[in-house]
């Protein structure tokens, strides 16, 4: 598992540019832009199970859901930063990418520091030190359940 | 109890007496916003769509606006998709390629309300608070699923009560405001929270407002908020909106806020946002004299017919500078049948402006403008983001629209009122 090491405010723009907006939209077109303005080793050496740590605001700026899709699909576990932006958050959720907010735990991160995370129990271990995170509330951890808001919607929509 | 603005609206729109911060409520919007991203989002839920059809007719509301016309046979596919879709399922708001950019349209055309409540898969959609409407932005994933059920959940947030006091100096507008309130607080120093403007409110046009409410997102807001007063109900009737057809929604005198801020509005100078954050803000005189080549006045920020006036005035009887390529965006067509009625089309295109066609343009980088590795852009849009304008190697400055235009004569930024004396 490699921990990718951002900074503050990671835009949408940074996370997948504005540019390919209305013209890639499944995973496979995502994919290779992912980050692209940013770090472009990343969309090539990301493996299932990273983790991304970064700083205040993460997921700054705009709506499109790309860089939400992208970062599931190259298997990001999840992201711990000290803060996100909403519309992102959001995102997440739909998409069930884990998010973690625990600035703490972004505070104590140092390189090459190992990684355990609990996320059933809220609990994330960083360089051997143990932070929690609050648990979602019950209606965003149905939706997640339901493995992301289309499945959540579809079941819904079934039960009419 | 008393209660904010967004608690009051939250509570009636949950069915609930009151509802407190940090509470999770189910609403029904009056309106879904949604735009070229209708394509992407009506393919997500293609089968459901056949069985279920659409929540409700009038909820949705599709603008053409961020690729048009289109770039691309796959833009343009979009395009043809989404106009199908409109038909098939008798989608009563549809405004087509150069109606305008999608949230002055939803304005002109009455459909953000004071009172109402609207969501939008656009960052954006936040501005209808310019007229006392509670508006957020949702992705795409969530936009298909409102399309469906017509239901979603929020969360009450917290509020933040900026009070503005004293009147704007001449030479001073709007966005130079709204920059330096995003300096000040940060990109992230109103996340998750409703944002009230208070204090000598009067003084701002709803083209104003418009351009506040507009950049609550650049400070991390869930919506922000003008309330109803006599500018409000003008400006409204002029669309032909009667009073009787609206419930403002105003705060309790002593509701509770998560931090009061205050603004002495005669000290604000002209503003810029240099790359590549909006929070990244300086007096535009500390930065004078820095080189552009090419300028953009126009879209969802700024690109209505006071904005295109301030630059007419400006540029008139003058010529934009030979190094730089001035962009003119108009925000909607019904702007700019205005703006050509009142000769300010033929003064801008004089000067040397380009028109481009009403629509969000350059403004995200995919097309009419993108930048050149090295180029700098002043703009009076919304963004600065590397990358932005389509390439990460461009600088992006954001201004108000009398910055870009005195920018534009003399090929380098430079503080308005230098020219306007």
């Amino acid at each position: 598992m490699n921990v990718w090491r951002y900074g503050d405010n990671i835009n949408t723009d940074m996370l997948f540019p504005g540019k390919y907006t209305y013209t890639c939209s499944t995973r496979e077109e995502i994919k290779p832009h992912l980050l692209e303005d940013l770090d472009s080793t990343f969309s090539k050496n990301v493996k299932e199970g990273d983790i991304i740590f970064a700083g205040k605001n993460f997921g700054c700026g705009s709506s499109r859901e790309q860089p939400v899709v992208g970062l599931k699909a190259v298997g990001i576990r999840a992201v711990v930063a000290e803060s996100f932006a909403r519309i992102f958050y959001r995102a997440a959720i739909n998409q069930g990418l884990l998010l973690i907010e625990c600035p703490q735990a972004v505070e104590a991160y140092s390189k090459g520091d190992d990684i355990e995370l609990i996320a059933d129990t809220g609990k994330i271990i960083v360089g051997g030190k143990p932070f929690s995170f609050p648990k979602l509330p019950k209606e965003i951890i149905a939706i997640r359940d339901a493995g992301g808001l289309l499945a959540y919607t579809r079941s819904k929509l079934k039960k009419r | 109890m008393s209660m904010t603005f967004v608690e009051k609206l939250l509570s009636n729109y949950a069915g609930e007496k009151n509802v407190v911060p940090g509470q999770i409520v189910t609403v029904h919007p009056d309106h879904l916003l949604t735009h070229d991203n209708t394509a992407a989002i009506i393919k997500k839920i293609e089968p459901e769509l056949k069985k279920y059809g659409v929540f409700s007719k009038s909820l949705p509301i599709i603008v053409l606006d961020h690729v048009i016309p289109a770039a691309s046979e796959k833009t343009s596919t979009n395009h043809k998709v989404i106009r199908e879709f409109v038909k098939t399922h008798n989608i009563e708001n549809f405004f087509d390629v150069g109606i305008g950019v999608c949230h002055q349209v939803v304005i002109e055309k009455g459909l953000g309300l004071p009172g109402k409540l609207l969501l939008g898969s656009d960052s954006h959609t936040c501005s209808y608070g310019a007229v006392g409407a509670f508006s957020s932005g949702i992705d795409r994933t969530e936009a298909a699923s409102l399309m469906l059920t017509g239901e979603t959940w929020l969360k009450v947030p917290d509020s933040i009560k900026i009070m503005l006091n004293g009147i704007l100096k001449f030479g001073v507008y709007a966005k130079d405001v709204v920059l330096h309130i995003v300096g000040d607080i940060s990109a992230s120093g109103a996340n998750y929270c409703s944002v009230e403007y208070h204090g000598d409110i009067d003084q701002f046009s709803i083209a104003d407002r418009f351009t506040i409410a507009n950049m609550g997102i650049e400070m991390g807001a869930k919506n922000s908020v003008f309330f109803v007063d006599a500018v409000t109900e003008i400006f409204l009737d002029s669309i032909g909106v009667s009073s009787s057809s609206y419930n403002p929604i105003f705060p309790d005198r002593d509701a509770s806020y998560l931090q009061e801020l205050e603004y002495d509005l005669s000290e604000i100078v002209p503003m810029i946002a240099c790359p590549h954050t909006v929070d990244n803000v300086k007096p535009v005189a500390e930065i004078s004299g820095l080189e552009i080549q090419q300028c953009l006045i126009g879209t969802c920020t700024n690109g209505r017919l006071s904005d295109l006036k301030v630059v007419a005035d400006i540029l008139k009887g003058k010529q934009v500078n030979s190094n730089v390529r001035l962009l003119i965006l108009p925000a909607s067509k019904d702007i700019l049948e205005k703006a050509l009625k009142a000769g300010i089309i033929e003064t801008l295109i004089k000067s040397g402006g380009v028109l481009l066609p009403p629509g969000c343009g350059p403004c995200l980088g995919a097309h009419q403008g993108i930048l050149a590795p090295g180029e700098r852009c002043l703009s009076t849009a919304n963004r600065n983001f590397k990358g932005r304008m389509g390439c990460k190697d461009a600088e992006i400055y954001l201004a108000s629209p009398a910055t870009v235009a005195a920018s534009a004569i003399y090929g380098k930024i430079i503080d308005p009122r230098e020219v306007m004396k």
